[in-house]
């Protein structure tokens, strides 16, 4: 049992940290936010020149072989500084589906684009009606020489910059049937495929996706598209496991300019910082962030359990910790912010705004604790 | 980073797992199981049984009786001992005046107190809480006046821990007035079979009688009973509190009693079928099940880093420990409540030794429900840890 990170991981964390100081301040943000597609190319290459975008991947494939571990530290990372840039879309998620799915073809004509920063992905999964179950496809793939897709998906992250979509869609079977769904490589510029690109709540950007009569070959499915549930799930629990270690980052941060605020903000001739009902608030979000960090670290350490269903079970912990925890640390950094948290203008509203936007993406917290209760819990 | 456990300390987990299961009595075990007050000859009992196999003082220094083990050793033998569960061993004498006498008594008070304390030939009781001094200890009046080769005490305690089955006393006396409040305090033990010592039972909204008040009258100590320096026992006072940080979180408690809900609900019934399969009971235990196991994490975070890195400088986390610990608690203790129901209502009054047992489990489950109110109160109340980790993390 060692909670600690090795001198490599140390020096990971090191690095991106720095290179976000560098290059990520609150109004470097608002810039890439504007740029087409809602993020900046020219980070992006810098993540890639750092080699931050291959961390993943086997060497055998030109990455570096980096665990769980990793992909926490620079999720924690890009959690603090808010970033924009679609490394969920593409390295975790994108990357996740060619690591455990993808044929010896499919990672060598996708994954050194990935590395090299010329390439992104999206996951084109969220349907009209279908929520949070990844069972629930509507959206079809009719096989003939090739593949055939029909469909509308929703809420695709970096789905109008991606080059590439991976989509879930219903190959046998009625709507939400655990089997007879598939995952499907699908390039952005196919026929047939329409985007709208709108930005997010919480300054990310995303697009509606209309899939019509769209073809692809044969070689398009990632792994058997009768049975591809199991890859979906795995692939998005460790999606979910990212997205847990960059709300702690985002927590973090906003807990940090919270109680700088307190220290600094005078009113009635002394910081605000002295009264005991904020300090003992500040304490709770304390509190909450510590949980909250022990999940993270719980669920990342999960994706080497050998039961999947264990692995799950913890997956789905962490998301309800997180989701809890950060509702309350975002909502409370705006209170003990007052009037200037309600501000575009501070930054500190715009954490909220991604860890609410964290708590509602791949299921929230009500869905989690009910996957942990199906399991009959922890203990 | 690595959440799993070495396989020595799996071996190590299953020989202490062995051991509880062989040599709890199974009488002992049943009532900690029921939430049932043990006798003083039980606990007893079973604290020889530990200390005979070496493990009464597991964490004290090997020269004075200790084991040795790493602090993740300490760990599993602690959530064993909880979730078996069995009597912790008595916190007075081995958590809290032991580790004071061996770090800051003579060779004297080690040679004469420490082995009585590992086989609980004496019994200790801890004088710290004053009626006017909770949270705020250090304005603590109990005074000690030096005469010849005497202290004369005199003042009160109160919440003394089990004291009616007390054979010594450690003790806060203030042996200077006129210093700063924290400067003139001395950390004195003594018999409590002393002339001019007496103690009032205090009964709890439980009904039971686990704590008292101690009156002091003239009572007269010798003055080779002041541990350490003079004056000095605010900072002996500090240190005691200080130790044991991690077993506060008592998560293996919460998962015995998180078990104990999740049997008990699957018997009673509501509307025809158990309480186990409402779903809204379930979420709520899977809830606090998600709660704990944070917790548990947050706890292993503190103990690997005391076992790396020392116990000097204390980890940020470890004073979730704390507040969450006893909020856990207190919640499964709610839980119980709302698998029972309308049957918590009979009372039950029973003796320490055990006597009276007329009703079944259902008697003690109202009482453990009022009884843990009281872990956000003691060892520091909850309000004084948020204090600690505003200072202390925030820098507030």
């Amino acid at each position: 049992m060692d909670f600690d990170l090795s001198e490599e991981q140390r020096l990971l964390k090191e690095s991106i940290d720095g290179l976000l100081t560098d290059s990520y301040d609150f109004d470097a943000r608002k810039k890439y936010q504007k740029e087409k597609g809602g993020w900046s190319k020219a980070v992006w290459g810098k993540l890639a020149e750092q080699g931050l975008l291959g961390l993943p991947f086997a060497e055998a494939d030109g990455g570096f072989g980096a665990g769980a571990v990793e992909t926490m530290i620079v999720m924690e990372a890009l959690g603090k500084a808010l970033v924009l840039e679609p490394y969920l879309a593409t390295v975790v998620i994108g990357g996740g589906f060619l690591r455990h799915g993808g044929s010896a073809e499919q990672k060598a004509a996708h994954i050194p684009g990935i590395i090299d920063g010329s390439k992104t992905f999206a996951f084109a999964q969220l349907e009209k009606n279908s929520r949070y179950d990844l069972a629930d496809v509507s959206t079809t793939a009719k096989k003939g020489s090739g593949w055939v897709i029909d469909g509308e998906k929703f809420v695709v992250l970096n789905g109008e910059n991606a080059d590439t979509l991976i989509v879930t869609a219903r190959t046998k079977g009625g709507r939400q049937d655990k089997t007879g769904i598939g995952v499907f490589l699908v390039p952005a510029s196919a026929k047939g495929v329409t985007r709208k690109g709108y930005p997010t709540q919480d300054g990310l950007h995303a697009a509606d996706i209309t899939f019509t009569g769209v073809e692809v070959g044969a070689d398009a499915p990632i792994g058997d598209p009768e049975n591809g549930l199991a890859l979906i799930e795995r692939v998005v629990d460790e999606a979910r496991t990212a997205m847990c270690a960059e709300a702690v980052g985002a927590m973090d941060e906003s807990l940090k300019s919270t109680v700088e605020y307190l220290k600094t903000r005078k009113q009635f001739g002394v910081a605000i910082g002295t009264f005991q009902t904020l300090q003992h608030r500040a304490a709770d979000m304390f509190v909450a962030l510590e949980q909250a960090r022990s999940m993270s670290m719980f669920a990342t350490m999960a994706a080497d359990f050998d039961s999947a269903k264990e692995r799950a079970t913890a997956v789905a912990a962490a998301k309800v910790q997180i989701g809890k925890s950060g509702k309350f640390i975002g909502q409370q950094s705006i209170q003990l912010h007052g009037g200037i948290g309600m501000t575009q203008e501070a930054k500190i509203g715009h954490y909220f705004k991604r860890l609410t936007m964290i708590e509602n993406t791949f299921g929230d917290t009500d869905y989690h604790l009910r996957r942990v209760t199906d399991a009959g819990g922890l203990v | 980073m690595d959440l799993a456990f070495s396989k020595e300390e799996i071996a190590f987990r299953e020989e202490v797992r062995a051991f509880f299961r062989d040599k709890v009595p199974p009488e002992t075990r049943r009532k900690m199981v029921e939430g049932r007050h043990l006798s003083k000859d039980e606990m007893i009992a079973w604290w020889r049984i530990l200390n005979k196999k070496g493990w009464g003082v597991s964490h004290w220094p090997k020269e004075y009786g200790g084991t040795g083990w790493t602090s993740v050793q300490h760990y599993i033998f602690n959530e064993e001992l909880q979730m078996h569960p069995a009597p912790a061993p008595l916190a007075f004498g081995v958590s809290m005046v032991g580790p004071v006498i061996y770090t800051f008594g003579n060779e004297k008070q080690k040679q004469q107190y420490l082995p009585r304390i590992a086989n609980v030939d004496d019994w200790w009781c801890q004088g710290f809480s004053e009626p006017g001094s909770g949270s705020d200890l250090a304005s603590l009046k109990t005074k000690a006046e030096r005469k010849g080769d005497k202290y004369i005490i005199n003042g009160q305690k109160t919440w003394t821990t089990l004291a009616q089955h007390a054979d010594m006393i450690f003790c806060l006396c203030r042996t200077d007035t006129n210093a700063k409040k924290q400067m003139g305090i001395s950390f004195i033990v003594f018999d409590m079979k002393s002339k001019g010592v007496t103690v009032r039972p205090i009964e709890t909204i439980d009904g039971g009688h686990e704590v008292n008040e101690v009156f002091f009258d003239d009572v007269e100590v010798p003055v080779e009973n002041l541990i350490g320096e003079e004056n000095k026992g605010w900072d002996y006072a500090k240190f005691l509190l200080g130790n044991e940080r991690t077993g506060i979180a008592r998560v293996g408690v919460s998962k015995e009693r998180l078990r104990r809900i999740k049997d008990l609900a699957s018997k009673v019934e509501q509307n025809g079928k158990p309480v186990i399969e409402d779903q809204g009971f379930r979420e709520k235990l899977a809830a606090c099940e998600i709660e704990l196991k944070a917790l548990e994490l947050t706890q292993l975070r503190v103990v690997a880093d005391e076992g790396k890195h020392g116990k000097g400088k204390p980890n940020p986390a470890s004073s979730v420990l704390k507040i969450k610990g006893s909020e856990i608690q207190q919640t499964t203790t709610e839980l119980l409540m709302e698998v029972i129901g309308p049957f918590a209502a009979p009372y039950d009054v029973h003796g320490d030794d055990g006597s009276n047992e007329t009703m079944d489990w259902t008697a003690q489950i109202a009482p453990s429900y009022f009884n843990n109110r009281k872990v956000s109160i003691y060892g520091g109340s909850n309000e004084i840890q948020r204090n600690i980790i505003t200072k202390a993390v925030l820098g507030l």
